[in-house]
């Protein structure tokens, strides 16, 4: 059985299509319908390294796969971390894991934010929705570095309270002096104090130096649009804006074709490009 | 009454106004504190003022009774709360709460009216700056309304 | 075979029944030949041993929507007929193809990887449009950053005995993306029909020394300058003959204004989005993946399919298709042929087979589209500006 890729024994599979088993470690639920998931290969060894805003396709046994990106901190190698929102059947499946269960991971595939390339630069990081988890490492990142930044921003708008994600650690970087945190909800009820209202409303309440910026936004396209003819008003040069974009993708790996948005593969090419490579691309209808 | 007018002229509401159409404000303006929880003013109530937010936030709500009142935007310093005060019946149409302690400066709606009615390039000014907040809140309720962070089933 | 240079001063005469030795020693050589075989009236891509299993005296006819052969018993020639619904595309990248399983044992999982294909495969009588394809799919799953290893290792293991097209069909055009209809190498051997009443006997070329080595011991005569110019002559007709030609200029950058500047609503009504198109295209090459367990639940099998920018979950992300419209899958479908496969590889993914014009059941044909476009365009150009003035 030459072919068995046992989990005990480390084996290269021999194609791209094949995951490599890995062990559940922890399940955390992080709201409603979202959790996060702390895994480690079945074969013992580390998983693979990975660039903030790159995805891995995760896969429930007999169930499918699923294109995930990585939540995780990019320094801490031993654990590969994904937060996952339950919207289909294999995130559903994923959902109703259990510590000590098995599932196969393929990647990380896909291009990384511009962490290297902000460096001297103001960052505005606009997050909505399940659209942190990407950005999480980013922010790991950046602040194991912090000094190579100008001024940090992060703005987080999500449906309700209830829906926020990484509670625990947006309470802590909100206590830092060197990171400003601003978080909006759709609509709330008592007792929240915080604010209500779209993403894009914190955009003019933040100040930065617009010339010197580089903004990344993940979170539902629409969302995205209007963030960017916001900062767009406060002069960031339109290459300075990374954007994350999502489609259906069955193999991450530009092979199968789903995830194509005009010629570009958002899987290979993205799924973080440069505004300007998608900008005509994002306001054509059903593309 | 005089301290005010630094306040007035650097809010981002007002920039770029003339020093005459400032002076006209100023006739109108008070300085307003408000306490954590306390209410600015109530659905349904005579609108006879708006305010420049300068420190603080105040919450505009909803009261749905079977889930209380829910809060649909909240303003922050350098925003502007109200414009029911502009037209007709000059009523206002939510509740809005201060959520922490906050400090505006509060326009008498009356007064402000009849200087716009008396100078009409004053009014043209206000309409203009009222408007672009009216278009902006209005295309955010839009995008609030699509729930974009919801679930589509 | 792609790797060699091709020793193309090798032109010889073949008479049609030493073919039949050259089958021999391609069989020797220990290849599975896959040929032109009639099945339920249609020319097919299938296995073949002999000579005898070619379709003989068959001519095709077709037309948009419309695919008709015609068995002629006076005429005994082996190849008067153009390409059918099948490309070697169905031989290297099967439409169902088991990638791997995974089984429970004792509370561990193991991953049981489909082995590589073993089986050497040689083409038959594939057309130069095929040859095309064949080096746009290897850009495809061979030439980026990830590849796909059971095509890669199914294409090492290839024969081409190509064949040139002297009787273009009615949707063919060919002529107008540069792919035929004489191969331009990318074969092993490549044959050229002369078929009248008078005489019948094919130029053979060889274009590896793969090829030469497999003609050792056929017998063939060197081509006579003669007979070089009548294949030649042929050759040159059948450039003119194509039923269809698609406009070129300026393609790319007509699909790309056309995306979002005109109306697609009339190929959107027409469209069926039944996926025919994409069935038979020989460079398409979406796939989808199928995930079944057996009942127990221990044993789940990973199946690559091929799958299509027309079926409607094709795009689907959590809650809606991204296009759920026929006109935005035309759309996309076209652009994809004709402009985005430029940017992505290089190249159009388009080879002028004519084989979505065939086998659209409504008829819908890419060489019409794209003039419809162009008009489209034009039109909506000459009212702005109407409106300028």
């Amino acid at each position: 059985m030459e072919n068995v890729i046992s989990p005990t024994k480390q084996s290269e599979p021999h194609s791209e299509m094949t995951p490599r088993l890995h062990t559940v470690q922890s399940l955390t639920h992080e709201t409603r319908d979202t959790f996060t998931i702390e895994l480690t290969p079945t074969d013992g060894g580390k998983p693979n390294r990975f660039a903030p805003g790159q995805f891995n396709m995760l896969y429930a046994f007999g169930v499918g796969e699923v294109p995930i990106s990585i939540s995780g901190d990019p320094d801490k190698p031993d654990r590969l971390i994904h937060t996952i929102r339950e919207v289909g059947t294999v995130t559903k499946a994923l959902a109703h894991l259990r510590v000590g269960s098995t599932i196969g991971v393929r990647g990380p595939y896909g291009t990384p934010w511009p962490i290297d390339k902000a460096k001297g630069n103001d960052l505005v990081i606009i997050a909505g929705g399940i659209g942190l988890a990407p950005l999480r490492p980013v922010l790991y990142s950046i602040l194991s570095d912090r000094r190579k930044y100008g001024q940090v921003v992060l703005l987080y708008g999500t449906r309700s309270p209830s829906e926020l994600l990484f509670r625990k650690e947006l309470q802590k970087w909100r206590a830092r002096f060197d990171l400003e945190v601003k978080i909006t909800v759709d609509r709330a009820v008592d007792p929240w104090q915080g604010n209500v209202g779209v993403v894009t409303t914190l955009i003019p309440r933040v100040s930065f130096d617009p010339d010197q910026t580089t903004a990344m936004l993940c979170g539902p396209e629409v969302m995205m649009r209007f963030s960017i003819m916001e900062l767009r008003k406060s002069g960031i040069p339109e290459e300075n804006l990374f954007v994350s974009m999502e489609r259906n993708m069955k193999c991450g790996c530009g092979l199968c074709g789903h995830c194509q948005c005009g010629p570009l593969f958002v899987c290979q090419d993205g799924p973080v490009f440069p505004y300007p490579q998608v900008k005509k691309l994002m306001n054509i209808r059903e593309m | 009454m005089k301290d005010l007018g630094p306040y007035i002229k650097e809010h981002k509401f007002l920039q770029g106004m003339s020093n005459d159409h400032f002076d006209l404000l100023l006739g109108c303006a008070s300085n307003v504190k408000f306490e954590a929880g306390e209410y600015i003013c109530r659905e349904g109530q005579e609108a006879d003022k708006f305010y420049f937010v300068r420190h603080g936030r105040m919450a505009i709500e909803l009261n749905l009774i079977s889930q209380g009142a829910v809060t649909i935007q909240t303003i922050d310093p350098g925003e502007v709360l109200g414009w029911s005060w502009l037209f007709p019946p000059y009523v206002w149409h939510f509740d809005v709460r201060a959520t922490e302690l906050t400090r505006a400066i509060a326009m008498d709606a009356v007064c402000l009216r009849n200087k716009c009615e008396e100078d009409h390039n004053l009014g043209y000014e206000m309409m203009k700056r009222f408007a672009h907040v009216m278009t902006k809140r209005l295309a955010a309720t839009r995008f609030q309304l699509l729930d974009v962070y919801g679930k589509r089933n | 075979m792609n790797q060699e240079k091709p020793d193309t001063n090798n032109i010889f005469v073949i008479k049609k029944d030493s073919l039949a030795g050259l089958f021999e020693n391609i069989t020797k050589a220990g290849y599975e030949m896959i040929g032109p075989k009639l099945k339920d009236g249609t020319i097919c891509l299938d296995k073949i041993t002999s000579l005898d299993d070619l379709p003989v005296g068959i001519t095709d006819n077709q037309e948009p929507a419309q695919y008709r052969t015609k068995q002629s018993k006076s005429d005994t020639s082996l190849f008067s007929y153009v390409v059918g619904p099948h490309s070697p595309k169905r031989y290297v990248f099967p439409p169902r193809h088991q990638l791997w399983q995974i089984n429970r044992v004792n509370g561990d999982q193991q991953i049981i990887a489909q082995p590589l294909p073993k089986t050497k495969l040689a083409f038959i009588g594939i057309r130069p449009c095929d040859l095309a394809a064949l080096k746009i799919t290897d850009r495809v799953f061979k030439g980026g950053k990830y590849t796909d290893a059971h095509y890669t290792e199914g294409r090492a293991n290839n024969f081409i005995l190509a064949v040139n097209c002297v009787k273009p069909g009615g949707t063919c055009f060919c002529t107008s993306v540069g792919t035929g209809p004489k191969a331009k190498g990318d074969f092993d051997l490549c044959l050229t029909e002369v078929y009248s009443e008078a005489e019948h006997f094919f130029i053979l070329e060889t274009g590896t020394k793969l090829g030469s080595k497999m003609i050792s011991g056929v017998t063939t005569k060197p081509a006579s300058k003669a007979k070089l110019k009548q294949a030649d002559k042929l050759l040159k007709a059948a450039e003119k003959n194509m039923g269809r030609q698609l406009e070129t200029d300026n393609l790319q950058q007509l699909i790309y204004d056309g995306a979002n500047r005109v109306n697609w609503e009339e190929v959107g009504l027409k469209c069926l989005s039944c996926t025919n198109c994409t069935m038979v295209c020989p460079t398409c090459f979406c796939t989808s993946l199928e995930d079944t367990t057996d009942l127990r639940g221990t044993t789940a099998v990973r199946t690559r399919v091929w799958d299509s920018c027309f079926n409607e979950d094709y795009s689907y992300m959590h809650g809606g298709n991204v296009r759920s419209s026929s006109r935005a899958r035309y759309r996309h479908w076209i652009s994809h042929k004709l402009a985005g496969w430029v940017d992505q590889f290089g190249t159009l993914g388009c080879v002028g087979c004519g084989r979505c014009i065939t086998w659209c059941p409504v008829g819908i044909d890419i060489t019409e589209e794209v003039v419809s476009l162009k008009k489209r365009i034009a039109t909506k150009k000459a009212e702005a500006t109407a409106k300028e003035r």
